[in-house]
């Protein structure tokens, strides 16, 4: 079953680390991604620019309209994601507890992602 | 031929076409707005003793994109500074930080790559949707009208600091999400230029509010409004044919030709109705005239054309009273079908007032109050307030003028509604009634 880990960070936490402990974080980002793919359960994966860096858009009978910023302000982020394919909710948050921002003042929501029928 | 005087404000005029120009060769704002700082350091240096070249622009230019091509040089012997991502993809090569090398071949002279749509893809960059609207206005101030940080901070009343990051933020946004420098497309186009003219409106209004700014430091609030109109005239030039562009155009020029008359000696604002037309630039409201009307022979019509239009009606009034109030309403009605919301109503509700009359006035000023958009802004009590006092309901008039008094966020405001209370009298009627 196919599970989207949505990895919400903390930038104040990730802010106050020196540069040797942000490697160690990056580090061990590096280990779970291997570990994961070498059990076959990585499917797609991908970190985010923050959230300064984002952009609204809305359909409006007046047209479209384009603002500055997350579509919902926070103090945790949506930094990332792993979508991964494994047995059961319970590995799925066995992984999600081994993300390193889960421990880092951040969380990470686990969500099964919706089973639309064939898609080829 | 050569002079050894630097022009005043040749860094600042020529800032937008040489970043313009430096964007559309690497890209990179930081990286053009370092290298034109280190060109006009260079001219400084060298003008006075070899002489100001006759086309300040082009040399800036080549300048800058040579200390450009320096410092990516020197980039790319560093390695990469950030290290991409979370680690999610620890194989993924990490782009380099410069043009191939290919790209650092020679681009002949400066004067050839210098294009008015290099300036004009800069202005769309600054004024992009995707950046903050303060972060719009700070951007364009800082690259198109060349100001420096402490300037823009001091003109917007924030810290130094405030404003340097958030031209930083900006250009990290424009650089991380991938703003492109372009011109728009032609169907987008209409609404890019709206956004570009509402940060040149917004550089104006903000000047044109401070009429504390006199007595201030080198650069004034009140310079702003000179900035917004240069910007104002050199959209003018890079869009002639965009009716809009006109119209925002003849409204700078129309209210600047009455900024004399805004204030008294002692610094208080005088509203339109008390203002001494003599004051008023004759010169400019012919000018300004003149833009109207072309902008509406070009068409089609648009909200700053009609705010231009009923300026202009103003501008053209011998006093308050005979101003041609019919016409105003008629296009008041107009601007609230373009840009319908409470602040037209509100505006359209005076010029009713003086039409048919006060109570007439009044009438559309509590309906827009029990609509209950414009709740804590200080000019619908005001409005209120001198209905009431032309009614002679007194008490009712005092109350309004100290809410509103209450809401003023400016002082000059704050104290010219607080002399309106007092000259009401003690309760009995009024004694200095806005008409003569």
């Amino acid at each position: 079953m196919k599970y989207m880990l949505l990895i919400f960070s903390n930038p104040e936490n990730w802010g106050a680390l020196g540069e040797v402990e942000t490697k160690q974080v990056m580090d061990e980002y590096w280990t779970f991604t291997q570990e994961i793919t070498q059990s076959g359960e990585f499917v797609s994966g991908e970190a985010l620019q923050g959230p300064d860096t984002a952009t609204v858009v809305r359909v409006r009978d007046t047209g479209r309209a384009v603002s500055d910023g997350p579509f919902v302000e926070s103090k945790e982020v949506l930094a990332g994601y792993y979508v991964v394919d494994c047995k059961s909710l319970d590995r799925a948050l066995e992984l999600a507890a081994k993300i390193p921002d889960a421990t880092m003042g951040g969380g990470v929501e686990v969500r099964p992602v919706a089973d639309m029928g064939p898609t080829s | 031929m050569v002079q050894p005087v630097i022009p005043e404000d040749v860094f600042r005029t020529e800032s937008g076409r040489v970043l313009g120009a430096l964007m559309r060769r690497f890209g990179d704002l930081d990286l053009a707005e370092d290298a034109y700082q280190d060109a006009c350091v260079a001219a400084v240096e060298t003008w006075p003793r070899d002489g100001v070249p006759t086309n300040p622009g082009a040399w800036l230019t080549t300048a800058a994109r040579n200390r450009a091509l320096d410092r990516l040089r020197r980039d790319r012997q560093r390695p990469a500074r950030e290290a991409l991502s979370l680690g999610l993809h620890p194989d993924r090569p990490v782009e380099p930080a410069g043009p191939a090398a290919d790209e650092l071949a020679d681009l002949g002279d400066g004067a050839a790559v210098l294009d008015d749509d290099d300036q004009l893809r800069l202005l769309f960059l600054c004024c992009h949707p995707a950046l903050a609207e303060q972060a719009q206005v700070a951007l364009t101030l800082r690259t198109v009208g060349g100001l420096t940080t402490t300037e823009i901070a001091r003109a917007f009343l924030v810290p130094e600091s405030t404003m340097a990051q958030r031209l930083v933020r900006a250009k990290r946004k424009i650089a991380l999400a991938g703003i492109p420098f372009r011109l728009p497309q032609d169907t987008e186009l209409a609404t890019r230029t709206a956004a570009v003219l509402q940060v040149v409106y917004l550089i104006f209004n903000e000047g044109y509010a401070a009429t504390e700014a006199a007595a201030d430091g080198p650069l004034v609030r009140t310079d702003l409004c000179e900035e917004a109109l240069r910007l104002s005239a050199l959209l003018r030039r890079l869009l002639p044919s965009d009716a809009e562009v006109g119209g925002l155009g003849a409204l700078l020029v129309l209210h600047d030709a009455r900024r004399a008359a805004r204030t008294d000696s002692a610094g208080r604002l005088v509203p339109l109705a008390e203002q001494d037309r003599s004051r008023w630039d004759g010169g400019r409201i012919r000018e300004g005239v003149a833009l109207v009307e072309q902008a509406l022979r070009t068409g089609p019509v648009g909200p700053y054309q009609i705010e231009a239009s009923i300026a202009a009606l103003h501008a053209e009034a011998p006093t308050y009273q005979t101003t041609d109030w019919p016409q105003i309403v008629v296009l008041y009605g107009l601007l609230e079908q373009a840009l319908p919301g409470p602040m037209v109503a509100l505006n359209r509700a005076v010029a009713v007032a003086m039409l048919e009359g006060p109570q007439a006035g009044l009438d559309l000023v509590d309906r827009i109050a029990a609509a209950g958009e414009l709740a804590g802004y200080h000019r619908l009590p005001a409005v209120r307030a001198h209905l009431l006092e032309d009614l002679g309901r007194t008490g009712e008039a005092g109350a309004a003028y100290d809410e509103a008094a209450r809401l003023a966020t400016s002082g000059p405001e704050r104290d010219y509604l607080r002399m309106r209370r007092d000259r009401l009298g003690p309760g009995g009627l009024t004694s200095g009634r806005r008409s003569p």
